[in-house]
């Protein structure tokens, strides 16, 4: 087979990896920090997309939207977890994993009644229209230009966690809440911003993926079966995890759509299944398996 | 249906403070099938249409099917549309390609539904918790692109056409199911069935096994039970009922559409089980009664019914985790 048209889909296969990265990472911190899983992820990545939408048709420049709406919606993650969340840490861990199935169902709905049921095309930004020859093949620069961003992301969030104080108090806070509080932490403040947090990240992977992907309601619900197969690879509450099995996953999806078209949705579901067999709590994950 | 375990005799035993009671309690579990197949039997003629009386049954089952293991069991699966949906494709395709007679397609339906169950629950009872829910989210997905790709069988995208059940035959007995009356008794035999076998296997050795499972694994495990044997038990049960459910909606509706497999149909009896009440007998139909009440009539003034739907479950949550059935109950027995 041809080694350009390989290294091609190769990229093709990074950049979708890093899409999925930026919604598993989500997924993944609000995890480990406060031991839920977020089924409206999906849909909050859907509503980024849209809320990316709405602020490039305002402003008129994509950079605009790829900076406001990660925000935005990140604050809207905020608020979810102070009204909605809160109440039920006390719970059983079911609790508000079920509750933010049903939000995202209303998140659809919500996008449905504002925006319309159809798909909207969102084009590349001028300036990253086209491709660019590095010697081993022709590539979109929008391609080259997303797996940059979630590089920078991605490095940002690794010194964030490891090099400063609030990344101390993160990890700390992770890996013993009670400790924390004793300690005079606001452990309920800190659960916040990494809700927060992870809404932003899932917001700004759907911005990413606009110019990739028709803009629709139900872009969510795919998005979120994606980022689960990335996380139960990876290893649920693992970093680390989250961006190998983003990439491994992205990849295979990538090289199967090459030899086998058919075969790409479904490749990544076999992947997961090959890994649970091998390693139930995933290539990163520590031994018990979640939760 | 009579049959006592020794558990439950102990819980009966120690709750004679109540004498009466509990007594009572006693004589309404024991005749709880009999209790509901009678509020069925009355259900076509209290609803606002006899279309609708028939989805409360079908997704009755399915509910119930999924209590067994959400309710019960305590695992929280959000990949049941598989099942529900594995029993409608191929009850669909043994009739539309193979020609077999409705009764013979249903159990083909059921058998495969069982079959799917067994592969899914061996792969995803290696996990736990919150980490279960995940695994059987995605497995259930692999099963909806299969669908969708193998379309020369399922008609892919278009949903599985072309197999309209007019006649039920069977021992020289021939029933028009294209009457809606007809076709709701028909289906509530099978419901009845259905009710019987759960009720059956909670009231056995068995299922105070998958209660004990839910109320503490660990315990259980030392007690000596093979935990793992006896959750994918209860997961393949839980198969075989909500694969029945789609095995019945196939025929009610001649066509099988793609949504049946999608996550939101498994998200569905996540929704219509919690309503009613999880853990409850009576729950999950109720569940299923009041959901689709609330969409047929929300859906009269407003296409976007949904956002009713997922508030009302978003409220039922925060202020009604026992959910409507289970409420009642707790209130009842002043719990």
């Amino acid at each position: 087979m041809d080694v350009e048209l390989i290294a091609m889909q190769l990229v093709a296969g990074v950049a979708l990896g890093a899409i999925l990265i930026m919604v598993a990472l989500g997924l993944t911190i609000v995890f480990g920090m406060l031991g839920i899983v977020n089924f409206a992820h999906g849909a909050l990545f859907m509503v980024g997309a849209y809320a990316g939408l709405w602020v490039a048709s305002l402003t008129g420049s994509f950079w605009w939207a790829l900076i406001v709406a990660p925000i935005a919606i990140g604050l809207f993650g905020v608020i979810i977890e102070r009204v909605l969340i809160r109440p039920l840490y006390k719970r059983s861990p079911d609790d508000p994993l079920l509750l933010t199935f049903g939000l995202g169902y209303v998140l659809v709905e919500a996008v449905r009644i504002i925006f319309g049921s159809d798909g909207i095309p969102f084009s590349t930004p001028q300036a990253l229209q086209g491709v660019v020859d590095l010697g081993i093949g022709f590539f979109p620069i929008y391609r080259l230009f997303v797996v940059a961003v979630v590089a920078v992301v991605l490095l940002a969030l690794w010194l964030g966690l490891e090099k400063t104080r609030f990344g101390l108090i993160v990890r700390a806070g992770a890996r013993d809440p009670l400790i924390m509080r004793v300690l005079g932490v606001d452990i309920g403040r800190l659960w916040l911003l990494v809700f927060g947090l992870g809404v932003g990240l899932t917001a700004l992977g759907g911005v990413l993926s606009a110019p990739m992907r028709n803009v629709n309601p139900e872009m969510g619900s795919l998005v979120l079966a994606e980022a689960f197969v990335v996380t139960v690879i990876g290893g649920l509450g693992s970093l680390l995890g989250a961006v190998v099995a983003g990439l491994l996953v992205g990849i295979a999806v990538s090289l199967t759509a090459l030899i086998a078209p058919e075969m790409a949705t479904i490749v990544m579901f076999a992947l997961m299944a090959l890994v649970l067999l091998i390693r139930p709590q995933g290539l990163f994950g520590k031994t018990g398996g979640g939760a | 249906m009579a049959v006592e375990t020794p558990l439950r005799q102990i819980r009966h035993a120690a709750g004679t403070g109540a004498g009466q009671a509990s007594r009572l309690k006693a004589a309404f579990t024991r005749w709880r099938v009999p209790l509901c197949v009678v509020a069925l039997c009355l259900l076509p003629w209290i609803l606002p249409s006899k279309a609708l009386a028939v989805n409360v049954l079908i997704y009755g089952i399915y509910a119930v099917g999924y209590n067994l293991l959400f309710g019960y069991t305590g695992l929280l699966s959000f990949g049941h549309a598989a099942f529900f949906g594995a029993g409608a494709y191929v009850t669909g395709i043994a009739i539309a390609h193979f020609g077999l007679p409705w009764y013979a397609a249903v159990a083909t339906g059921i058998l495969v539904a069982g079959l799917l169950a067994l592969v899914i629950g061996a792969l995803s009872i290696r996990t736990r918790g919150i980490y279960f829910s995940m695994v059987t989210l995605a497995l259930s997905q692999l099963v909806y692109y299969t669908a969708l790709q193998a379309s020369s069988w399922t008609g892919g995208e278009n949903g599985l056409r072309g197999f309209t059940v007019g006649r039920l035959d069977l021992a020289g007995l021939s029933v028009d199911f294209l009457d809606p009356v007809n076709k709701y008794y028909v289906i509530m035999l099978f419901a009845a069935a259905a009710l019987w076998f759960v009720s059956r296997i909670l009231n056995s050795p068995f299922g105070a096994v998958i209660e004990a499972i839910r109320e503490n694994e660990v315990r259980a495990r030392a007690c000596g039970y093979d935990v793992e044997r006896t959750k994918l038990i209860a997961f393949v049960l839980s198969g075989l009922i909500c694969g029945l459910a789609g095995t019945l909606s196939a025929l009610h509706l001649a066509i099988v559409p793609l949504d049946t497999l999608h996550y939101n149909t498994s998200g569905l009896v996540v929704m219509m089980t919690l309503l009613g009440g999880a853990g409850s007998f009576f729950g999950p139909f109720v569940g299923a009664l009041v959901f689709l009440l609330v969409e047929d009539v929300a859906s009269l003034w407003t296409s976007h019914w949904q956002i009713i739907v997922g508030s009302m479950f978003i409220l039922c949550v925060l202020f009604l985790p026992k959910g409507i059935w289970g409420t009642f109950i707790a209130w009842r027995t002043g719990r």
